[in-house]
């Protein structure tokens, strides 16, 4: 009988079951006030055949409190950026300020109908348009749309803009040959997947062994006449700043394509240097990275697109736009690539992102980016004793090293993560660009000061020196966790994707 | 700190970028503003949003309910919405057994088989559905329902403009306000999906399983489209009526108006169809000791391995959304969900009872409904709904005029459990003086 017995709780790794197996007939977690109409037999409101019949079984019946332990259980399984150091590169973790989160439950936003007339939103269109202003500022780009959900959106959108700006430059309508979109060989997969979905064929460009963009490789692709554009992240995923960007800009545009640029990394430009400047045509941001909005396990995101006054035309619709004293919602945009998601984009976002930048002001913001170069260039400068650095470039605001050296000893990129777990790290982004053999790549972060820096950088030597010492500890990390490593392969294989309730055992 | 690797000023740190391509001014962005300041200006602009803070019949894909207070608690909890997307799951586990559950609850509330992680809105979930059957079916044509959301269908067409799929708008019928019948003669051999929505843009409930008998009788796939999730607590499933893909906007279950989103995307399929299925998915997995965890799966589909050969672009979801979508469902649990739809239905039809007893106004469609409805009133909808939110600040519904032409007089009323008889009445009262 002994072994039937489950402890609640440890206090510090509780077991937590799955609701649907919390779940007891005919509990409740919920009131409402009773119905205060007359009411009639349902069927005469909804004829019998579009009535569900299955009394919803199988969903969970639990009281308020079962839920409440349920998540807060389940949440203690999570690292998050408020625990500490979360230096995933490319995805820029930052500190999320609560005074965002104040702000976007502010009850004048967050009960407001997108469908209400404008004349009852102007606050809301104000939010709307400021941020367009300060983006427009900050990326050198005039023309602003908040509409995309993300940053794979904003892509989209982007790419879908320069389609619509071709077709009408050189055919007016017509097919236009145009269909091919160079992308780096180190870019974000995301980049071709939004190309394709745009219509275009991907042709990809090799990186020097420098990890820049290699330039000679760019003037042949761009030497056939069917270049449509270039999609550049830039400083790109190495965390190198590509020097040449005024060049590569201008073999795009003498081969008749538009530059498209990646702002992923914009955490290391913002009060620095502006995309518009270096003649990029049009951007995505990514509000959940530079702009500090919660990633939230996942999303939501949201990926505004600034572009030049030539693609402003392109934009998606409706455009919040400022007329006298008034904001209004643009919708007569004959050229607009359409509409790319219902309503407004990811209202909530935009009122983080603006509060971070009105909070931050113009020389905070630049310098959270000093910050968070400085912080990156810290960490490459500590752990160049002990692990591969591939490219020799002072990297930005993300540095990337390899498993090179401790994969003599058997140990790999994915070795060192799980390790770095039991140092009380999150860890790094692994295996990505796709380019560098066992990459590890770092963002720290304006969020760290130097002490927890300190830190990472001795977790990382001493984990390199167990990879050389004592192989077999790094190679069966993490030790510190509830659960150990997951047959990943195993769950692939035979996906069980929900929760379905046992078949009663016969009595 | 820039001593120690050997630099002297924060310039230093950005050499690598030309200097003619460095800013040589300050940014012309505000001055930074304190705690007070800030919430100062974000309060006076709140102010300025008239709309918020009147009694509102407003539907047409972003509803009004009730939602636990323990729902906002749980996702403000740091440890969810200051994590990153769970790639590390020894260390993720809480927000990967949250989106398994998930996954569970969509697959239960609309009777369908398998369910991603969530999706950016309703709206981009019925885009990425229709991409999708075209994938399944090797076909290039859809035909959509003129009543679904209008601004869904403008979403579509943005997405399907250069996937090579032809986009068709299938009538509704006057009388009753549900897709026309004469759809079967415009299915065909090149017909990849059947697209509808239930209830529709006016309210009115789609035969489903006469639509699904008439798709698959063509080789067709049904995409059912649900704007108000709410409704599922009521109304026969769409996997019930043998749908193939099932998208809905989650924004009902527990997340706030906000103007528009961040919302959730749901989106359920057959068990055949999973992995052509756009984005996330988490599945149980199990460690060396045995013990039950959960990671992210099938992920040979999603960009970040296939890359252009990816089933969809998609790389975020709404983790956090679909997150308090969970907790939703959970707390009001399998009596909540059907009492909040009860009541929703009863209310509406309340509403609609009264008001179709007032001279010069009545209900536009015969087609059954839940808790929305067209009215077609007296005068020019617009001018009275104008005068009501001025007069008796109340937000008596969308004039239709805003999405289809020849409609000035017909306005979209929506009703919830949040409307008390009290504002139901004023509503009808306001109405009848107009």
């Amino acid at each position: 009988m002994k072994s039937d017995i489950t402890k609640v709780s440890t206090h510090i790794s509780p077991n937590e079951q799955l609701i649907f197996e919390r779940s007891q007939t005919g509990r409740i977690g919920y009131r409402l006030p009773p119905l205060d109409v007359e009411e009639i037999p349902i069927d005469d409101i909804v004829p019998p055949q579009f009535q569900r019949d299955d009394d919803l079984v199988g969903m969970p019946e639990v009281s308020e409190v079962d839920v409440i332990r349920h998540f807060i259980r389940m949440s203690t399984w999570n690292y998050s950026i408020d625990l500490g150091m979360y230096p995933l590169g490319s995805c820029t973790m930052k500190y999320n300020s609560r005074l965002n989160e104040t702000v976007a439950r502010i009850a004048g936003f967050s009960d407001l109908h997108p469908l209400s007339e404008e004349k009852d939103a102007q606050g809301a269109l104000q939010v709307i348009y400021e941020l367009q202003e300060c983006l427009a500022e900050i990326t050198g780009l005039p023309g602003v749309s908040l509409q995309p959900a993300a940053g794979a959106h904003g892509e989209m959108t982007g790419i879908m803009m320069i389609r619509a700006y071709l077709d009408r430059r050189d055919s007016e309508g017509s097919t236009s040959k145009r269909r091919n979109m160079l992308i780096p060989d180190s870019a974000h997969g995301t980049n071709p997947a939004s190309a394709h979905l745009s219509g275009f064929s991907v042709k990809t460009i090799r990186s020097t062994s420098e990890g820049l963009t290699d330039l000679d490789h760019l003037r042949e692709l761009c030497s056939h006449g069917d270049v449509a554009g270039l999609m550049l992240t830039n400083p790109n995923t190495l965390g190198l700043f590509e020097s040449n960007i005024k060049e590569i800009c201008q073999v795009v545009h003498e081969a008749g394509g538009l530059v498209y640029m990646d702002g992923a990394n914009m955490n290391a430009l913002v009060g620095i240097a502006r995309p518009g400047d270096m003649g990029v045509d049009v951007i995505h941001l990514n509000l959940h990275k530079t702009f500090s909005t919660p990633h939230g396990g996942g999303g939501p995101g949201s990926g505004p697109v600034c572009c030049t006054s030539e693609l402003e035309a392109f934009l998606p619709k409706p455009l919040v736009i400022k007329s006298g004293d008034e904001f209004k919602l643009d919708s007569d945009r004959p050229h607009s690539i359409g509409r790319v998601k219902a309503f407004y984009g990811n209202y909530g976002m935009m009122l983080r992102a603006l509060s971070y930048v009105l909070t931050h002001g113009y020389d905070g913001l630049r310098e959270a980016t000093e910050a968070a170069v400085l912080n990156a260039r810290y960490i490459a400068h500590g752990l160049v004793s002990d692990f591969e650095k591939p490219f020799d470039g002072a990297p930005m605001h993300e540095v990337v090293f390899t498993d090179k050296r401790q994969s003599r000893k058997g140990v790999h990129t994915l070795d060192i993560a799980k390790r770095l777990i039991d140092y009380g790290f999150h860890p790094m982004t692994i295996y990505f660009p796709l380019i560098v053999q066992g990459a590890m790549l770092i963002e720290p972060t304006e969020s760290v000061g130097r002490q927890e820096l300190d830190q990472f950088v001795a977790s990382m030597r001493s984990i390199a020196h167990e990879a050389v010492e004592n192989p077999e500890l790094v190679l069966n990390a993490p030790h510190s966790t509830r659960i150990g490593r997951l047959d990943e392969a195993g769950a692939a294989r035979k996906p069980v994707l929900r929760w379905k309730p046992k078949a009663k055992a016969a009595d | 700190m820039l001593n120690a690797i050997g630099l002297n000023t924060p310039d230093d740190l950005f050499a690598s970028i030309p200097v003619d391509l460095q800013l040589r001014y300050h940014l012309k962005t505000p001055a930074a503003l304190s705690e007070l300041e800030l919430l100062a200006r974000f309060n006076e602009m709140a102010r300025r949003n008239a709309g918020a803070e009147r009694t509102s019949f407003l539907g047409g894909g972003a509803y009004s309910h009730y939602g636990p207070t323990i729902v906002d608690h749980i996702i403000s909890r740091s440890e969810f919405f200051t994590a990153y997307t769970p790639y590390q799951p020894e260390i993720s586990q809480g927000t990967l057994q949250a989106i398994f559950e998930f996954q569970t609850l969509v697959c239960q509330l609309t009777g369908m088989e398998v369910a991603n992680a969530s999706m950016y809105d309703g709206s981009t979930a019925l885009a990425e559905a229709v991409l999708m059957a075209e994938r399944v079916t090797r076909r290039s044509k859809v035909i959509a329902a003129s009543s679904v959301h209008p601004q869904y269908l403008e979403v579509v067409r943005t997405y399907v403009q250069h996937a090579g799929i032809e986009m068709q708008l299938a009538d509704f019928d006057k009388e009753s306000g549900q897709i026309d019948n004469n759809l079967s003669d415009r299915i065909d051999e090149k017909t990849a999906a059947i697209v509808v929505q239930s209830p529709n843009f006016f309210g009115c409930i789609e035969d489903l399983a006469a639509l699904s008998a008439l798709a698959h009788s063509r080789g067709a796939l049904l995409i059912v489209g649900i704007t108000e999730a709410i409704s599922l607590g009521l109304l026969k499933s769409p996997g019930a009526c043998d749908t193939d893909i099932v998208v809905a906007e989650g924004q009902s279950l527990g997340v706030p108006l906000s103007f528009g989103g961040p919302y959730v995307g749901l989106f359920a399929v057959r068990e055949k169809h999973a992995r052509q299925m756009p984005g996330r998915l988490v599945g149980e997995a199990y460690d060396k000791q045995g013990r039950r965890g959960f990671v992210l799966t099938l992920a040979t589909r999603e960009q970040h391995i296939r890359r252009e050969k990816a089933t969809s672009n998609i790389c975020t979801n709404e983790g956090l959304i679909a997150l308090a979508a969970t907790v939703y469902m959970e707390t009001m649990g399998r009596q909540g969900l059907q009492e909040v739809a009860k009541q929703c239905a009863q209310k509406a039809a309340y509403a609609a009872r009264c008001i179709q007893e007032l001279p010069g106004f009545s209900i536009r469609f015969k087609g059954p409904r839940f808790n929305e409805f067209v009215v077609r009133g007296p005068a020019n909808a617009s001018q009275l709904l104008r005068k009501l939110a001025q007069e008796k600040r109340i937000d008596a519904g969308i004039a239709l005029s805003r999405f289809y032409p020849n409609c000035e007089n017909d306005f979209l009323v929506c009703v919830t459990e949040v409307n008390t008889r009290d504002q139901i009445d004023a509503l009808v009262n306001g109405l009848s003086n107009a």
